[in-house]
């Protein structure tokens, strides 16, 4: 199956996690990575949702999506949309092997973010192609304990998803 | 053998004084009405009135005045308790109910039949979990209705404080939108966001928690609030170039099908639907959901599809060349096994919900917009594509409908054992009562009859649980209906299952002076059930009989092998305040009914005994084709060879 990734825009509430990452097992869709942070507007926060499924069944998901009264926006980012996640990994590197993992962090230009005497600490960020290569080249090292986080991502190009000022819009009118 | 009790003994109801003998029902009516804008224009001037320094409860119950509330369904508790002391000084007219399912589906029903927001409380805990099946009830079937949830004290949430349920969470699936309350300076412009979210767009229910702490801080309120909900802009124009797609499709069709669902009635479209079908000259199948939204005596009408609908309306939408879907959403119910659902027609969809269009079955035209305005824009559209000399001759597709709908009507069997048949018992009813009633009806074998064999004409006179199927919906539900529309005759038609799961609500009904009509179709079982058991389970009925047979043992008497009527719907009818008729014999079943429409100042129950080997036909079975209708058991009609 395909895989796709959504750059949702939420208001930034309680809640709003739980009826997104809801909506999905309840239709019946495996997330595949989700990040959530800050935007440039405070009233808002981002998902990056990435999942895997066929165009129709991701159509309905996104029509579902946008149901939610917390959602302002969806967007189905390109494949050539700017994707990234960051790596935490802890490596064993005794010193009689460590120059062979720094060789290998320079290569993905890594950086050693902590050293001790048996581990060093990595931190790498990029396309989760990228990550996996890294990790595979590391894991006949010994990975002690790695943390990644989920894709974040951003459309090419000049245009925004909120551009200025209709992002948030109040609806005045009474009920 | 009809039987009355409590002959002539008087209620203490709060009921609306009878109408005086000198006056027409027309003038009372205009009377009645006359009075109650009166009341909502100084009640709603009133509540406007700015205030400070009052507490959250007070600027709850001035918001829910301020947006025109007249009624609530509730229930006290521990959590709610502030709500309640300025609730009692309220112009809202408070109903207490036995069980909160009840004021859920009170809401609901009074919704349904009002097309104005229902409005159910409950405390915290049990008393919000009570209303989960009503509120999933009222989601399913778009039904507005806004739920008022007292939560604990903000600083004991998530402590598992005495009757703490996390239930915005618990109820996230099942709502269009829910709050937790976290100021009581929110108040006011959470109420105004509830009563818009849950009125507006595609209804649905809404939930408001608001926790005890913040009912009693101290607060101002002014009205009207801002609402500010960026996120929501429903769609209620049709895109003009859509509609023009469709109308083409619809001008050219040569046997099409109006497939008219639910979304009708909400958009009161009912008239406009009326000018699309005669502009056409197409078939009309009204879905459960949108009984009355065509009138059943309508030429046109082939009445209700799906796996208990007429052989003509079912077999319509198979051969349809065109299918065009009003505020209808393609339910298994209605479509059968879907990949052989109407195979040859293409399909013009128009629903206000865009995630609706194309969920089950592809849209060649989809249409997102508010049913009204959309009905009326392929009216123009239609009548635009006319003008211009596009004309379609029908009558080769209206002789063969003709052909099904006459030799396959809709009809019944008479049980062989004698007893009485539930279809008739529904069929007079119907005809006795007319099509000015209200009727809701409980969820199982009465409900398709209800649903088949009685006629109706005007939009809000058939309330039902289609999307849940939530068995006890029918007295809570014609409870709440009666209370929006108290000049009209409100009829429950349930089953002997269904009565028991909510009767408890009749003591509501008899105390508040609510007089609804219950027709309990008793046949001692669990009828759809057991249906299902005789044809897919060899006639083995687990579980499914609701009575025993007497054994002729001391404590049964001389009741060897008859039933013992555990419980007896009559007594259980006096128990509860109302009036118990019991019609055994197709002789009395005009009598009793007549006896029931006779008494207007209490709740009258009948217990109408009726054989229990009676079968709902048409059907599709489960996951059937819809090509595989049975006309009646063992009856599969035939269709020939050279037919459409």
């Amino acid at each position: 199956m395909p895989r796709h990734t959504l750059s949702v825009l939420v208001e930034n509430k309680s809640g709003v996690l739980a009826r997104v990452s809801a909506l999905f097992s309840r239709r019946g869709f495996n997330i595949e990575s989700l990040a959530v942070g800050p935007t440039e507007n405070p009233d808002l926060s981002r998902m990056t949702i990435v999942a895997e499924a066929e165009a129709a069944p991701l159509e309905q998901i996104t029509k579902q999506l946008n149901k939610l009264i917390e959602v302002i926006k969806i967007v189905e980012l390109e494949t050539v949309a700017v994707q990234r996640e960051l790596l935490l990994v802890k490596v064993r590197a005794p010193l009689a092997e460590r120059t062979q993992v720094l060789q290998t962090a320079e290569l993905f230009r890594a950086r050693v973010i902590d050293v001790n005497v048996d581990t060093v600490t990595l931190e790498a960020t990029g396309t989760p192609e990228k990550l996996q290569a890294l990790l595979a080249v590391l894991a006949p090292m010994g990975i002690k304990e790695m943390a990644q986080s989920g894709t974040v991502a951003l459309g090419r190009g000049p245009r925004a998803m909120s551009g200025a000022g209709s992002g948030l819009r109040a609806v005045d009118r009474s009920a | 053998m009809s039987t009355t009790s409590s002959a002539g003994r008087t209620l203490a109801t709060t009921a609306p004084a009878t109408t005086p003998q000198t006056t027409s029902p027309t003038e009372a009516a205009a009377q009645a009405t006359a009075g109650v804008e009166a009341t909502e224009r100084s009640v709603a001037a009133a509540a406007h009135r700015p205030a400070t320094g009052i507490t959250g409860a007070q600027s709850l119950v001035r918001s829910l005045e301020a947006v025109g509330v007249d009624v609530v369904f509730g229930l006290p508790g521990g959590a709610i308790l502030p709500l309640y002391d300025p609730l009692f000084d309220s112009t809202v007219r408070h109903v207490l109910v036995r069980h909160e399912q009840g004021a859920g589906h009170a809401a609901t029903g009074y919704a349904q039949a009002t097309g104005r927001v229902g409005v159910c409380l409950a405390t915290s805990g049990p008393g919000a979990t009570n209303l989960v099946t009503p509120l999933a009830d009222a989601y399913m079937d778009s039904v507005p209705v806004v739920a008022i949830t007292g939560q604990v004290a903000s600083g004991s949430i998530g402590t598992d404080a005495f009757q703490e349920a996390d239930i915005r969470g618990i109820t996230m699936p099942i709502t269009k939108h829910s709050f937790l309350v976290t100021s009581a300076d929110e108040i006011p412009q959470r109420i105004a966001e509830a009563f818009h979210l849950a009125s507006t767009g595609r209804p649905g229910p809404v939930l408001v928690d608001v926790p005890k702490d913040v009912l009693q801080a101290t607060t101002d309120f002014s009205w009207p609030p801002r609402i500010d909900l960026p996120g929501y802009k429903p769609n209620t124009r049709p895109h003009g170039k859509q509609v023009r797609e469709a109308a083409a499709l619809i001008a050219r069709a040569q046997q099409p099908v109006l497939y008219v669902g639910g979304g009708v009635l909400k958009a009161h479209a009912s008239a406009e639907l009326a000018e699309l079908a005669e502009l056409t000259g197409a078939p009309v199948v009204t879905t459960l959901m949108a009984r009355g939204a065509f009138p059943d005596s309508h030429p046109q009408h082939l009445g209700m599809p799906g796996m208990h609908g007429t052989v003509a309306a079912v077999t319509a939408l198979q051969k349809a060349d065109l299918l065009i879907a009003l505020g209808a959403r393609f339910d298994d119910r209605v479509t059968g096994d879907l990949a052989s659902f109407a195979p040859d027609a293409a399909v013009v969809h128009a629903d206000i919900d865009p995630a609706e269009i194309g969920k089950n079955r592809r849209a060649d035209v989809p249409i997102v917009g508010d049913a009204k305005a959309t009905i009326a824009e392929l009216v123009t559209a239609v009548r635009a594509e006319q003008a211009a000399g596009t004309t379609v001759d029908l009558d080769p597709w209206w002789a063969q409908l003709e052909d099904w709908r006459q030799r396959y009507p809709l009809g019944y069997d008479w049980p062989e054992d004698g007893s009485l048949s539930p279809q008739y018992v529904i069929e007079r009813l119907g005809r006795l009562v007319g099509p000015d009633a209200i009727y809701a009806s409980g969820v199982g074998q009465h409900q398709m009859w209800a649903a088949q064999f009685i006629d109706y004409e005007k939009p809000g006179t058939w309330l039902n649980s289609g999307g849940l199927g939530t068995m006890g919906y029918a007295v809570p539900a014609a409870m709440g209906a009666k209370m929006g529309c108290p000049d009209t005759t409100v009829w429950a038609i349930d089953g002997d299952g269904c009565f028991q799961m909510t009767n408890q609500e009749l003591a509501t009904c008899a105390i508040e002076g609510i007089p609804v009509k219950i027709a309990v179709i008793n046949n001692g079982n669990l009828g759809m059930v057991r249906q299902w058991q005789t044809l897919f389970y060899e006639g083995r009925y687990s579980n499914t009989r609701l009575q025993e047979r007497g054994t002729g043992g001391p404590a049964d008497g001389d009741r060897a092998g008859r039933p013992v009527r555990i419980p007896d719907f009559v007594a259980l009818a006096e128990a509860l305040g109302c009036v118990g008729l019991r019609c055994e014999s197709r002789d009395d079943v005009d009598a009793v009914i007549e006896k029931a429409m006779a008494i207007t100042d209490a709740p009258v129950v009948i217990d109408f005994i009726v054989g229990s080997d009676a079968q709902v036909w048409p059907m599709v079975a489960a996951g059937a084709s819809n090509d595989a209708i049975m006309a009646a058991r063992n009856l599969r009609p035939v269709f020939g060879e050279g037919q459409i």
